[in-house]
């Protein structure tokens, strides 16, 4: 408990002085040049932002990219509030908030020098959206194709001005586009070429991604932001086993860790050896999840989903997996980091949070009994998971507590390559998952996880009601109203067992000291990573 | 002997034959291609992105189609295309193989170097102080694992050098190369070098129990004469087959040195290829591992001949 306070003041801390640190940031005289170098955790699938869903490819590439617009760099909650212009100068919704109109940044230009239009915002959303005929396609996967559902159609009026028409109002839709993964591409760029050596309008130039060795960047000297980036360079080494990757950092190196590379246990040998090391702690809006196959005997029963869920000690998940830092949460992350999540007195409300472990796993215990198991007729399950070590921790946890319940789980890890395909099959009876959220918003995370159509609503919750209220939520304009809304599907969403989640992961990134301007943002690690703003002080 | 060597010849071309028949069925029943897993790493399992991807890559064809196009391939010198980076796979396989070269190199030299020397020395001072101290030394050689020692050895050069050799992409010269892969080799090296240096010793000491040896020491020839002129050269016939096999398992401690110490050779890209079942990548470099093992073996079956003067080959 003291930790998770502490956790909750340091990030409460880092928000205050985050806010202080950018608006004081003039104060600070940057320095121009330098390279920046960081280590990769493993080989991007490809530098295509649009057709991967990994960090492993947003961290590198963003810098390569520009959107329409962003969430402000220098504010370290992703929110509604806080999007700023970037290739769009300005934004209008017409009065019924249908069509969302964008007036474009003129004289820009993509790395190959040819000029940015209105045609490139066009082709790029025709694409994501599902519209674009297969000849004239830009991306070969779409895993965001969801996020589109609702944009009917993109205009384009001139060279420099774009209207989205969207099937009804979607307050969200302009928060989709100010994540990392809604970078606009270049039309005339085929897109195997965007999968090796992308071409954007951004800060930074690919010169090099070498599969398995390395990304190099450098400065774009036409990049339309005048007098940015700072650094001159930024060289990606990848670097596949951590322990190496933090020993190079702890010798000098590198200057920067991967995103939330350090765990707590390791976070004391990091700054033993690197007393220069500034380390910052930030959920990573990745949740740790328990899928319940609902088509499967005797998972029908709901009554065994409702004791699996009360078997759940959620604290000793959070000490075991990350010294009490990870954070206890229903569907959207809990503040102060998330910015839609339900307070804490509603939370412990739910199945599974309640702070009394003991009643809960009593009536478990009935509920098991009740279906006909006991202590001497256990009932035996598989638990699959993907077999990665974050995936296999919780699973193990998982396996200890639900014996509580008269539960023997037998641990069935799964060859990474095909775990998605074994989930969206359904075969599974219970499985352990992560899922990490590109966009703290309720849209992108109920549309993708809990919608009766969604392919990746992997226990196949269908409940009409709440496709409705997820549909009504969506579609809310006060923002209030919306959050009493999303507060509401949350708890149906708990008390069907739909998707329990056990927790928010929470990790360290390091960096040198004499690195500045990073601002790590706190409820999605999929965003800002922009480096524009960084630069090097020596 | 010239009949000896077109069998031998064509024993090579059948193994390989072989191999390659044997790899490329093995990774088809493999669960999952590079379809499954493009698609996977995205977070979706969209069967008809996948229907596309894998009729792109030609992966629906059947299969005796797809061994052919790339024997043909193969012969005539073109690997095909990587699935992952779209390039052609020659580009991807042909700059890392000088890198696992030199590093299997050196290992080779190191454990040659360390080896051949410290079991002659503990097979002449059996039973000595310092033979029980190179007897531990190559028991330690034995048990620590690869990937153990690596790190071991990478945070003991933080500690006390405040700095790791970590590969780069730069053009190296020699001695900076040497100076990079000297850890690394010596890494991998410390395992072939303990197996090298107690095959030495036993074998040694069952040379010095010979007549000709006592033979040689009774017409006055002096130690260092009878052991390296008389003794050392008949001991190492068994040392030079071991060297042989040892350079074919080089691979395996390659795979653990080159990610532990971050090199980017064949060996940890074939783990990574494997991983993303890129067929062609990983089709074509266990060919040339193949082609590596066999020329090795035939080398070793030749070095027998020059250390024993009574075989001979017909």
């Amino acid at each position: 408990m003291g930790s998770r306070l502490a956790f909750v003041a340091v990030t409460t801390a880092a928000l205050i002085t985050g806010v202080f640190v950018t608006t004081a940031s003039p104060a600070f005289a940057q320095k121009q040049g330098g390279t920046l170098r960081i280590s990769h955790r493993d080989n991007p699938p490809s530098a295509s932002i649009h057709e991967e869903s990994t960090i492993s490819v947003n961290e590198p590439f963003m810098a390569v990219f520009n959107n329409l617009v962003v969430f402000d760099p220098s504010e370290k909650v992703n929110s509604p509030d806080h999007i700023v212009p970037d290739l769009a100068e300005s934004w209008a919704y017409n009065d019924d908030k249908t069509q969302l109109t964008f007036k474009l940044r003129q004289g820009v230009k993509w790395h190959d020098g040819k000029p940015f239009t209105s045609a490139d915002v066009q082709c790029t959303w025709d694409a994501l959206a599902g519209h674009a005929p297969e000849d004239k396609a830009i991306i070969r996967k779409n895993p965001r194709k969801l996020w589109y559902s609702n944009l009917k159609e993109v205009r384009t009026n001139g060279d420099f001005e774009v209207t989205f028409v969207l099937g009804r109002p979607q307050p969200s839709f302009l928060t989709m586009l100010a994540g990392g993964y809604s970078p606009v591409y270049a039309c005339h760029v085929p897109d195997r070429v965007m999968r090796s050596k992308p071409i954007g309008t951004g800060p930074f130039k690919v010169v090099e991604f070498k599969r398995n060795e390395s990304i190099k960047l450098v400065r774009n000297p036409d990049y339309w932001k005048k007098g940015k980036p700072y650094l001159d360079a930024i060289d990606w080494t990848i670097v596949p086993n951590r322990s190496t990757r933090l020993l190079g950092f702890q010798s000098g190196q590198f200057d920067m860790t991967f995103d939330s590379d350090v765990t707590f246990p390791l976070l004391n040998d990091v700054k033993a050896n690197k007393p220069n090391a500034v380390c910052e702690a930030r959920p990573t809006n990745v949740s740790s999840n328990l899928l319940v196959n609902r088509d499967k005997e005797p998972f029908n029963n709901p009554d065994i989903r409702k004791a699996m869920v009360l078997a759940l000690d959620i604290k000793a998940f959070s000490q075991i997996l990350s010294e009490g830092h990870d954070l206890d949460g229903a569907v959207m992350l809990p503040p102060p980091a998330g910015f839609w999540g339900m307070p804490k007195e509603q939370l412990a409300s739910l199945p599974g949070h309640s702070p009394d472990l003991e009643k809960s796993r009593s009536e478990a215990r009935e509920l098991m009994k009740k279906a006909g198991y006991g202590p001497d007729k256990p009932l035996k399950i598989k638990i699959a998971t993907r077999n990665i070590a974050i995936y296999r921790d919780p699973a193990v946890i998982l396996i200890d507590q639900l014996k509580q319940i008269y539960i023997e789980g037998e641990l069935e890890p799964i060859d990474t390559t095909v775990w998605y395909t074994k989930l969206a099959r359904g075969d599974y009876q219970v499985g352990m998952n992560l899922t990490g959220v590109g966009i703290d918003d309720p849209d992108v995370n109920f549309y993708e996880n809990y919608y009766s159509t969604s392919d990746r609503n992997y226990t196949r919750y269908k409940n009409p009601d709440v496709d409705k209220l997820i549909d009504q939520q969506s579609a809310e304009q006060d923002r209030e109203k919306r959050k009493q809304l999303v507060w509401k599907i949350e708890k149906v969403l708990a008390d069907d067992v739909a998707r329990p989640i056990i927790g928010y992961n929470v990790a360290n990134t390091c960096w040198d000291s004499k690195l500045k301007g990073v601002v790590l943002q706190v409820n999605s690690i999929y965003n800002g990573w922009r480096f524009e703003d960084v630069w090097l002080d020596r | 002997m010239g009949s000896y060597l077109v069998r031998r010849f064509l024993l090579m071309v059948l193994t390989l034959f072989g191999m390659s028949v044997l790899i490329f069925v093995m990774l088809r029943l493999v669960p999952g291609n590079i379809a499954d897993i493009l698609v996977d790493a995205a977070g979706i399992a969209d069967a008809k992105e996948k229907a596309k991807i894998a009729h792109e890559l030609g992966l629906d064809r059947p299969i005796l189609e797809q061994y052919g196009q790339w024997i043909g391939g193969l012969a005539h010198g073109d690997l095909g295309y990587a699935y992952v980076s779209e390039r052609p796979a020659i580009e991807e396989i042909a700059p890392r193989i000088p890198i696992s070269a030199k590093l299997a190199g050196m290992a080779i030299f190191f454990a040659v170097l360390i080896g051949v020397p410290f079991g002659v020395i503990s097979a002449v001072r059996q039973n000595t102080g310092l033979d029980y101290f190179l007897r531990v030394l190559s028991l330690s050689g034995l048990s620590l694992p690869s990937f153990w020692l690596g790190l071991l050895v990478l945070m003991a050069a933080v500690h006390w050098f405040g700095t790791i050799p970590i590969y780069d992409n730069e053009p190296h010269g020699f001695w900076r190369d040497v100076g990079l892969l000297a850890l690394p080799a010596a890494v991998v090296g410390f395992r072939s070098s303990a197996l090298i240096m107690r095959l030495t010793r036993s074998s040694m000491l069952e040379v010095l129990r010979q007549d000709y040896v006592r033979t040689a020491r009774s017409k006055g020839a002096s130690n260092a004469s009878v052991n390296y002129d008389h003794a050392l050269r008949n001991a190492l016939l068994p040392v030079v087959t071991v060297i042989g096999i040892e350079a074919a398992f080089l691979v395996g401690g390659l795979i653990v040195t080159e990610t532990v110490f971050n090199i980017p050779g064949v060996a940890r890209f074939l783990v990574e290829a494997i991983r993303w079942r890129d067929y062609p990548i990983v089709q074509n470099l266990v060919m040339f591992i193949a082609l590596v093992v066999v020329s090795a073996n035939f080398i070793v079956d030749m070095l027998y001949a020059v250390f024993d003067p009574r075989i001979r080959y017909s």
